[in-house]
């Protein structure tokens, strides 16, 4: 029996096989040109035997995902299973291996052409490059006989071994099939512990060796000692707990570690998604969206209407906080009632408060049922506008809210112009609550549904954090909330991050909130502001999650 | 060479979930169908590609409405023609 010793940063003891972390794959070199003859039909058939096992391995993952009736998730590596065995991408390889490219060099040039030709046709076909590049990948590492990148897929739970995981990583690790984790490198605050922590998950960093555990060899991981036993027997087996479950609901208020106070909302879309975020244990509902009462619909729904939708979602909050947003039809969410066609750019056009000064009756049937759904409910209820531009739209629209006898109204801040100019904005209403979906898209003016833009739409671009940060300090000035309700505040790094910039909520999809929670409970205010100050000033969101992490992991 | 025009019946488009069906039945056929995009109005004529390819298929983004040119040659053209017209001409994601 062996034992390997790091830091033990999340606790919990169970035992599983090991599955380390493939190296990424990267871009093949273009030196060495095949000789004409047989070296060229070698490497076509290598190519056919390594798309055909490509594609059995996604069809095999596709059909387990069918059985376990994750329907989507089973389409789409059906889809991807197809484009390992495409004919098209498989000639163009094959034409280049014929002008003497090597297999994967080949593979990786015919992918690139494909993923060219998508990102050119815009929307839904560029956000399949994803999928091209992943195939790609896979294609590559299966060539160059290197295990598929990412994530390892197994299915039985297992101890994920790595050098380091990246935030990339991390993302996309399934809790439910990682039994714990053990790296080579990192410490007790690196952003891999903080992630293990807040998903219940035991781990170990820091354990020299590691790396050299080979696939499939048993190890006890005991995450309070710090300890990875090789091969362990079966009364040290019995020791194993069963895997700690990640907390599905928060545990406490929202506050840092010194007890900042935070507030932790859910994102509700319809009177169906409270269950979810009362199970989750938000503190409240940062985003209740309304569209659900209006789509698919050629009229405005009745004011009576209105009230019965949202007297449930208030009922479920008794006590507590929603923030309901008015009417947020435009762009992506056309309605007949008060949209118009063919505006040349929808995401530019008249959409959110602005759909008010063409359809005054909306807005103000709306801001009535709310007011008579809340009076009686017992909630706190407030009330913004999506898509407000200037300190002006802001007054208008807090009047009239006032007026239906609403007594806290305030903005949705997702127009850079409002950010620039946020100590009028916050002056003119009651709070604030920052869309970082829509903020990220119009500063840096790159279309959110473009697959091909999506690096510009991270939500760790230093420039949408900047803004951030100035409507949050206006808010301090004026005295005002300013919450951020977008994707932004559902990752838990960037949540501490948002923290830091002076953001006083945060509402996320439900099931983030234990993560976040837990996050930003190990972290100090000033160590948020400390990591808040090197995101700001980072070169790119890439270098902004690395100085992040890199200081999580060299200062305690 | 036999051909078939056919109008994109799919609300989406031949991508996704009607791009996977339809290239899947595009490579039962015996013989080898190629389709285009031709005469919409206020696009450039794209294709033909291979109608079994799922990434040829995305490339050519055929949107619903379109009207697509399916062609083959040889022995049961006709008939491989007439299936993939059918189900061009269906909503294959509802």
């Amino acid at each position: 029996m062996k034992e390997l010793r790091g830091i033990g940063v999340a606790s919990g003891r169970t035992v599983g096989p090991v599955a380390a972390m493939p190296p990424p794959v990267g871009e093949p070199a273009e030196d060495g040109e095949l000789s004409e003859g047989s070296d060229r039909e070698a490497a076509v058939v290598l190519l056919d035997s390594s798309s055909s096992t490509v594609g059995a391995e996604l069809s095999a993952r596709a059909q387990t995902a069918r059985q376990a009736g994750r329907d989507d998730a089973a389409e789409v590596l059906e889809a991807t299973a197809m484009m390992a065995l495409d004919a098209t991408l498989l000639g163009d390889a094959k034409a280049r291996i014929g002008q003497g490219s090597r297999p994967e060099r080949a593979v990786w040039d015919a992918a690139q052409h494909v993923a060219e030709q998508l990102s050119s046709l815009g929307g839904y076909m560029a956000e399949r490059v994803r999928d091209v590049q992943d195939v790609r990948d896979r294609l590559v590492a299966a060539l160059t006989g290197r295990p598929a990148p990412g994530i390892p897929v197994r299915d039985q739970p297992y101890v994920l071994v790595a050098r380091d995981l990246a935030p990339a990583d991390t993302a996309t690790l399934d809790p439910s099939k990682v039994a714990a984790l053990v790296t080579e490198q990192g410490g007790p605050t690196s952003h891999t512990a903080i992630l293990a922590r807040a998903l219940g998950l035991p781990a170990v960093v820091a354990v020299a060796g590691a790396t050299d555990l080979a696939d499939g060899t048993w190890v006890l991981v005991d995450g309070a000692q710090g300890t990875v036993v090789i091969d362990p027997t079966a009364e040290q087996r019995s020791t194993a707990g069963a895997k700690v479950q990640g907390q599905t609901s928060l545990q406490a208020v929202g506050a840092t570690s010194d007890g900042h106070r935070v507030r932790l909302y859910a994102n509700v879309g319809d009177p169906s998604g409270v269950e979810a975020a009362v199970a989750a244990g938000a503190e409240g509902v940062g985003l209740f969206r309304t569209e659900f009462c209006f789509l698919d619909r050629a009229e405005a729904p009745s004011v009576d209407e209105q009230v019965m939708a949202y007297e449930r979602v208030f009922a479920a909050f008794s006590g507590r906080r929603v923030v309901v947003r008015t009417l947020d039809a435009g762009a992506d969410k056309p309605l007949p009632f008060v949209t118009a066609d063919g505006e040349p750019n929808p995401a530019l056009g008249v959409r959110g408060l602005r759909t008010a000064t063409g359809s005054p009756q909306v807005l103000g049937d709306q801001l009535t049922a709310i007011a008579r759904a809340a009076a009686g409910s017992g909630a706190e209820v407030w009330v913004m506008a999506p898509m407000v531009a200037t300190a002006e739209e802001a007054r208008a629209f807090t009047d009239q809210a006032h007026e239906a006898g609403l007594p806290t109204a305030g903005v949705m801040v997702e127009i850079p112009s409002a950010a620039l100019t946020a100590d009028l904005v916050l002056a003119a209403c009651d709070f604030a609550s920052i869309g970082t979906n829509d903020l990220a898209q119009y500063t840096m003016a790159a279309d959110r549904q473009l697959g091909a833009l999506a690096a510009l739409n991270d939500p760790w671009q230093p420039a949408l954090l900047q803004l951030i940060a100035m409507t949050a300090e206006a808010g301090a000035r004026t005295g005002r909330p300013v919450g951020v309700c977008g994707e932004a505040a559902a990752d838990p790094l960037l949540a501490c991050v948002l923290v830091g910039l002076g953001v006083t909520s945060l509402s996320m999809t439900p099931r983030a909130l234990p993560a976040v929670g837990a996050a930003l409970a190990e972290l100090s205010q000033a160590r948020c502001v400390q990591l808040s100050k090197a995101a700001v000033s980072s070169e790119s969101p890439i270098v902004a999650r690395e100085s992040v992490a890199s200081i999580l992991n060299e200062t305690p | 060479m036999p051909e078939r025009r056919a109008v994109v019946a799919s609300k989406v488009g031949l991508h996704a979930r009607p791009a996977a069906l339809f290239a899947k039945a595009a490579a039962e056929q015996t013989v080898t169908v190629t389709i285009a995009v031709t005469g919409v109005e206020g696009t450039q004529d794209r294709g033909p590609v291979d109608a079994s390819s799922i990434l040829g298929l995305m490339t050519l983004g055929a949107k619903h409405g379109d009207e697509v040119v399916l062609a083959a040659e040889g022995e049961g053209a006709e008939s491989a023609l007439e299936t993939l017209a059918e189900l061009v001409a269906q909503d294959l994601d509802a």
